[in-house]
């Protein structure tokens, strides 16, 4: 993962080579990427073929399209009312690292309202995995009132207990986190939604798991043999599907999904976006951690930035632009928020 | 000409991969394909002794259970191993590796006689009731130790029980050659023999099988409904399959220690209390062939499922029954029985690799 200050570069670097006759081939899923670099463009679906073109004279749109097999939905963004108070509240969140390789949390505040979609961007391992896993209860926070929700501090609890208060976690590994590799679908929508009825009197009533299961496979557009299908049988994009459905079924007021659409098809990727947009607007609050900075600016109202364990002011998404965000990325930039106080409390250290 | 064969043979590269769903056709093969390699290999391993493989082989599966006796002797020693490898699995669904059943069967089986023996209910039909419940509490006294240690200060429960095993034998050791030694017992290290109340009934008189057998039945029937069925069996599973997956969904990983330990040390203590209370009747040094250990092997050639697990002892416990008829009937070395059974323990747990794994051949490249 690199900023977009660095992506520029290497472009510049691959330019240089090719300008010296040396042949490249480049593989990406970023279509901007691919239209900014490249002289033609073989595109690959299910492991066939679909198309040759020349990419600087072909839209983004076109290569989805041969990427996906069928025209992208355009995302819809409509405006929407704020919930008066916060639903989610992070403040003044400090947190050790678990390991020597982990990345301490300094005074980490930042607010989610209900209606809206708030982002946090960042270069991976400068402390989204911690902040996920402090908000989400997969680590006790120091103190109750690091984490508040609804009013509610939620530091203390641990992840089933902060559930079932109302708060929807989608982690960015999906096997062996947000689902157990060799298990069902259906057991693993026991997982978290076997507080929807689906234990009485100690037992696990697995009728219900498994319509469960088929309402969401049906209802998020999940391809699989079923809710009998094994978790580690699925692709990528459509366990991610069938997680989101899951989280989203049982009807979260603040949802924090982790890397909503890494290693998912751009077809799946517009489905979950549309689906985080969708639910937002619905009153609840989407808090989306993720490094692809297209994907913020698509369907983010505000951004944070996370550097070093330091999360940033938060950033307007119609007042900023990426140049900046990428800037804040690296711990470098001069920021504005919206009080238009500049770079308070920020990590210059690079 | 031969050395290009050759060269060609070495470049017959296999390769292994894991399936993407487990093959239900090898779950059920697996176990075929090891009982067939046991029969090829053990036949070749019998002809080079100069053994007929046909009779060792009825000697070994078929004649144990051809008298009364035999069957009696076949479940008498099947219950112990089927009821512990049931405790034991519940913890080793969620990574709780309890070696130390052997220990907690030894403490079931002191509590148990200490209650049998010196309470003072010996006339009581309360007594074997009594004498169950403290087999059940010294077994759960005895793996709470491991869970203690394990929950509090993270150390590390297979080397903890396991210790503690030695532990076991030695203060049943230092009992029964002192304090409780039967002051009518010519000086035996044993302890008095246990009254008729604190003994299970047994179906014939000629035979030593007894009505413990229905405890194990019905721990079999709790232990299947508690993985199977009851969430708290599945949450403990996913905290064994997938950790992280078990903190993403908040269920504890403590819980999982302390019921993992306890439900294996309270059936390894109930097991021992059997023992006293059945075919032994007092306590001497040596009071468990090592069902303890055995029971891990029936735990896992049963796949950690309650009813494998009775497949699994029925197995293990036949095993031992056709050594020893191998050495009584064909004069065969223990040693030689010892190699069998390996064999086919090797085979049983080598093959079920196949349900999640296979082979696949890679395409041969021409020199």
């Amino acid at each position: 993962m690199l900023t977009p200050q660095a992506v520029q570069k290497l472009f510049e670097t691959l330019r240089q080579l090719s300008d010296e006759g040396c042949s490249i081939l480049y593989i990406s899923h970023k279509l901007d990427e691919v239209r900014d670099l490249c002289q033609s463009a073989t595109v690959l679906r299910n492991g066939q073929v679909t198309g040759e073109t020349d990419p600087r004279k072909a839209t983004s749109a076109e290569l989805a399209r041969m990427m996906v097999g069928s025209d992208l939905p355009e995302m819809m963004v409509e405006s929407s009312e704020l919930s008066n108070a916060p639903i989610l509240s992070v403040s003044n969140l400090t947190l050790e690292a678990e390991s020597v390789t982990g990345r301490s949390l300094k005074s980490i505040s930042l607010e989610a309202y209900g209606g809206e979609i708030v982002g946090i961007a960042g270069v991976s391992g400068n402390g989204q995995g911690e902040l996920a896993a402090a908000i989400s209860g997969e680590r006790i926070t120091n103190a109750a009132e690091d984490v508040v929700l609804e009013g509610r501090p939620i530091g203390h609890l641990d992840a089933g207990k902060r559930r079932d208060l109302g708060l929807g976690f989608v982690p960015e590994e999906r096997l062996g986190r947000g689902a157990v590799p060799p298990y069902e679908l259906s057991e693993n929508a026991l997982l978290t939604a076997h507080r929807k009825g689906m234990v009485k009197h100690g037992m696990a009533n697995r009728k219900k798991a498994r319509e469960f299961a088929s309402h969401v496979i049906d209802k998020y557009k999940v391809k699989a043999n079923g809710p009998e299908a094994k978790a580690h049988g699925l692709s990528g994009g459509n366990l991610q599907k069938f997680i989101v459905g899951r989280e989203i079924e049982l009807d979260p007021r603040a949802l924090l999904i982790s890397q909503p659409t890494w290693g998912v098809d751009v077809g799946a990727a517009a489905h979950v976006r549309q689906t985080l947009i969708d639910i937002s607007r619905s009153g609840q609050a989407v808090i989306v951690i993720s490094e692809e900075l297209e994907e913020l600016f698509e369907s983010c109202d505000r951004i944070y930035v996370i550097c070093h364990g330091k999360l940033s002011q938060s950033l307007n998404r119609a007042e900023t632009d990426v140049e900046d965000v990428g800037l804040l990325m690296t711990g470098i930039g001069s920021q504005t928020n919206d009080s238009g106080s500049t770079t308070e409390g920020f990590d210059y250290a690079v | 000409m031969i050395l290009a064969q050759q060269q060609r043979a070495l470049t017959m590269l296999f390769k292994i991969e894991a399936r993407a769903e487990p093959s239900r056709q090898m779950a059920l093969a697996a176990p075929l394909i090891a009982t067939g390699l046991t029969i090829v290999i053990s036949s070749i391993f019998f002809l080079t002794l100069g053994l007929n493989p046909f009779l060792t082989l009825y000697t070994f599966f078929v004649e144990p259970l051809t008298t009364k006796n035999g069957l009696s002797e076949w479940l008498l020693k099947a219950s112990p191993l089927i009821l512990i490898a049931c405790g034991l699995s519940i913890g080793f669904r969620a990574n709780v590796w309890n070696i130390g059943a052997e220990g907690q069967l030894i403490m079931g089986a002191i509590t148990a006689t200490g209650v049998g023996l010196f309470l003072p209910f010996q006339e009581s039909g309360l007594l074997l009731p009594l004498m169950a419940v403290a087999g059940v509490i010294g077994g759960m006294a005895w793996a709470a130790i491991p869970a203690f240690l394990r929950d509090r200060m993270n150390t590390n429960e297979i080397l903890v029980t396991l210790m503690l095993t030695y532990i076991a034998a030695l203060i049943l050791s230092w009992l029964v050659h002192g304090p409780w030694r039967d002051p009518e017992g010519f000086n035996f290290p044993q302890t008095a023999l246990l009254p008729n109340q604190g003994m299970f009934g047994v179906f014939d008189y000629a035979y030593r099988l007894n009505t413990s057998i229905f405890i194990t039945v019905v721990v079999v029937v709790l232990t299947w409904v508690f993985t199977e069925r009851s969430f708290l069996g599945y949450k403990m599973s996913v905290g064994g399959a997938a950790p992280s997956a078990a903190r993403f969904a908040g269920f504890s990983s403590s819980a999982s220690i302390w019921i993992g330990l306890l439900a294996s040390g309270a059936a390894a203590g109930l097991a021992g209390m059997m023992e006293v209370a059945g075919p032994l009747g007092q306590l001497s040094p040596q009071i468990s062939p090592g069902y303890g250990f055995a029971a891990i092997i029936v735990a896992f050639i049963g796949r950690l499922n309650a009813i494998g697990i009775v497949l699994g002892g029925l197995l293990l416990s036949l095993l031992y029954l056709g050594g020893e008829t191998v050495q009584l009937s064909l004069g065969l070395p223990s040693s030689i029985a010892l190699i069998f059974q390996g064999m086919l323990l090797f085979f049983l747990l080598a093959s079920n690799f196949l349900i999640n794994f296979r082979f696949r051949k890679i395409a041969m490249r021409a020199h």
